[in-house]
């Protein structure tokens, strides 16, 4: 899960990284009243999670609160590549002098955690890394050792920090892998870090990710989830533990198992070629367990979806054998027809593996409406493309 | 033969007596995996009954290993406590360490690993359904009535894909099928399986399987050009997956362009792979092989 901006630098300040950080604006209203709180010039900055939002537009200094009112009210409700702007942060303004480059992430190649810092900032990182890699220092942490403040020193050191900020940053770099640890980050990211005018060093910028699989023991993480950005069926989907991805096709897939699912959205896609161009509507992955409520939850949130025309259900039989998948499918017509909804949309089912023959059959003497069974992954995906296509 | 796991691997379970170890145990010893205990410290001393299997519970995994002489473990304690029970594993100097639990935060897995790189312990995982060689052992949650003994060594990182494929290719039948799993930080890597099925005079031919995320297919492909004599059939998943969403397991995700089906597809090719559209395909070209 990825911050906005200002929960980024909250969460820096919470760990003691020297932030400049305002307050968030939800109306030009607001950021007058922030800019008034802070005096002097002000920042007024969207808070959408993607780059690019300085060329963009989304960046603005204003003189006097009057000014960031106005900004608010521009930048407000902007669309910055897709995302839409639904707050500002109105940070106070700084005299930067030099700006730098700083950040803790995992590296999954090396199986480890990855510092990476440059003295050299103002640059998107990526262009830096291709343009002038050895600017950018890369230094390896090891998971269990972590980031002491001799292995800070010796970042700052590699990143070829002049001698008077390197022990400022060093310090910095502490309390960043701090930051990194203590929330359970894969990504923590200053751009710019930057040497103010009065000689301190701050972060100005906050990039952070959170690893959701640690939302058991990081309570703050339900507060970050970003409801008004989130796609309402995922969002549905996500209060009924299932793991969807709306995406903008017109085939509902329901699955077993995530490699499974991510290759029967492959079949469907391949398989929609021949039935002018449909495409998976989502991606959903019912587990192994694959219960009568999971699959009824499962097909309520699908054929909720306006954009389905057809449903795909492709299921291997593994420890849940075929036959539970098929009473479970049964049970889900049932429970969907006491909750008031009507199956309108056809179901392909391809049950193989496990028990196949008995699920089959269970399928075929419950005769539900609009359910076809067909054998094997491909022929499936092409019968649930033509049905969608031709709907 | 096999890679990892034979008939001679005694099996001990830690998390034998929660609800997922107690089916899986079950199901592992109807397959005729030798289970010689459990890892409970609150039940230890005490015996678990399966089907009217008594195994013995210990304590500690270092008490089990003195006991009983298991050479492998299987984890199945929740995510919370998984890190902690790696650890013990990886200190007791267990050879073989198969972690079937899902969701573990990655500064746990990250943790564990560090503590096991360079030791004697082997870690499959987590968030995988283990591995099984046919007719010998079967330690994780494979169903093992797929297939049988045959020449095929299969290494993927997802559990369905994995069944998948044993039940496309069940008449031919594998060495051992190991499912790495999908998380951004794994034990055992593709590399790590194909060198020893390249190594296992059992296995005559390879299938991997991967997806997308991170670059794991990108160096096997780097490595099976530089020192693989056994010919390799591939398949990746997740070439219509959309960029920046994660698609189910928490390393399968596409960041900006790396990570895509795509790269990994041309990186395999390069390497004399031949991979497979579909899974179906991939099957065809397995047995195009090996026929």
């Amino acid at each position: 899960m990825d911050l906005f901006e200002y929960q980024a630098k909250q969460l820096f300040r919470k760990y003691g990284v020297p932030t400049a950080l305002g307050d968030v604006a939800t109306t030009p209203e607001e950021a007058r009243a922030v800019a008034e709180r802070l005096g002097g010039t002000t920042v007024v900055k969207a808070q959408v999670k993607t780059g690019g939002r300085g060329k963009a537009g989304g960046v603005k200094i204003a003189k006097t609160p009057a000014d960031a009112a106005e900004l608010a009210g521009q930048i407000l409700g902007m669309d910055i590549k897709g995302h839409t702007v639904n707050r500002v942060l109105v940070d106070p303004g700084a005299q930067i002098e030099s700006e730098y480059y700083a950040s803790f992430l995992l590296d999954r190649s090396n199986r480890t955690f990855l510092a990476m810092a440059s003295a050299e900032g103002g640059m998107e990182i990526e262009q830096l890394a291709v343009e002038r890699p050895e600017a950018l220092a890369r230094v390896p942490v090891d998971a269990l050792a972590g980031v002491d403040l001799a292995k800070a020193q010796e970042i700052a050191a590699a990143a070829r920090f002049a001698p008077d900020v390197a022990p400022q940053v060093a310090d910095i770099l502490v309390t960043l892998w701090q930051a990194f640890v203590g929330a359970d980050a894969t990504l923590v990211e200053v751009n710019p870090l930057a040497r103010l005018a009065d000689g301190s060093v701050a972060a100005l910028d906050g990039k952070v990710t959170l690893d959701d699989n640690a939302n058991f023991r990081q309570p703050d993480n339900a507060s970050y989830v970003d409801v008004e950005s989130t796609d309402p069926l995922e969002r549905r989907a996500k209060e009924k533990h299932l793991n969807y991805v709306k995406l903008d096709g017109s085939v509902g897939i329901i699955g077993n198992g995530a490699g499974l699912v991510m290759s029967t959205l492959d079949v469907v896609a391949y398989a929609g070629e021949r039935h002018g161009g449909v495409k998976p509507a989502n991606f959903l992955d019912i587990g192994g367990g694959a219960s009568a409520e999971v699959m009824a939850n499962g097909l309520e949130i699908i054929l909720s979806d306006p954009s389905v025309r057809s449903v795909f259900v492709n299921v291997f039989g593994g420890i849940t054998a075929c036959d539970a998948v098929a009473n479970g499918i049964v049970s889900a017509f049932e429970l969907l027809r006491q909750r008031g909804d009507t199956v309108d949309k056809p179901l392909v089912v391809r049950l193989d593996g496990n028990n196949a023959e008995l699920g089959r059959r269970i399928l075929t003497d419950a005769a539900l409406p609009g359910v076809e069974q067909v054998d094997t992954m491909d022929d499936a995906a092409d019968r649930a493309a033509e049905l969608a296509g031709a709907a | 033969m096999s890679i990892f796991l034979n008939e001679h691997s005694k099996v001990i379970v830690q998390g034998m007596t929660g609800a997922e170890g107690t089916r899986h145990t079950t199901r592992m010893l109807a397959s005729g995996t030798n289970i010689v205990g459990g890892v409970n410290p609150r039940k230890a001393g005490e015996k678990a009954d399966f089907d009217g299997r008594s195994i013995p519970v210990f304590g500690t995994v270092r008490e089990a290993i003195y006991d009983t002489g298991a050479d492998v473990s299987v984890v199945f304690v929740p995510a919370r406590f998984t890190r902690d029970a790696v650890i013990e594993a990886i200190d007791a100097s267990i050879p073989l360490c198969v972690v079937i639990t899902e969701g573990i935060p990655v500064h746990d897995t990250a943790a564990f690993w560090a503590h096991a790189r360079g030791g004697p312990t082997r870690i499959v995982g987590p968030n995988c359904p283990g591995l099984i060689s046919p007719g010998k052992s079967n330690a994780g949650i494979i169903p093992a009535d797929i297939t049988k003994p045959g020449p095929i060594g299969l290494v993927s990182k997802s559990g369905t894909l994995t069944y998948q494929m044993m039940y496309e290719l069940r008449d031919i039948g594998f060495s051992t099928a190991i499912g790495i799993g999908g998380d951004p930080i794994i034990g055992t890597t593709h590399i790590d399986a194909i060198e020893a099925f390249d190594a296992d005079p059992g296995t005559a031919a390879m299938v991997m399987i991967g997806e997308i995320g991170g670059d794991a297919e990108e160096r096997a492909a780097d490595y099976i050009s530089a020192h693989v004599t056994k010919p390799v059939v591939g398949y990746v998943a997740g070439f219509t997956a959309p960029e920046g969403k994660t698609m189910g397991h928490a390393g399968a995700i596409v960041s900006g362009s790396s990570g895509t089906a795509q790269a990994k597809q041309v990186a395999l090719e390069a390497a004399g792979v031949k991979v497979g559209k579909t899974p179906s395909e991939t099957a065809r070209l397995m047995r195009e092989l090996l026929a």
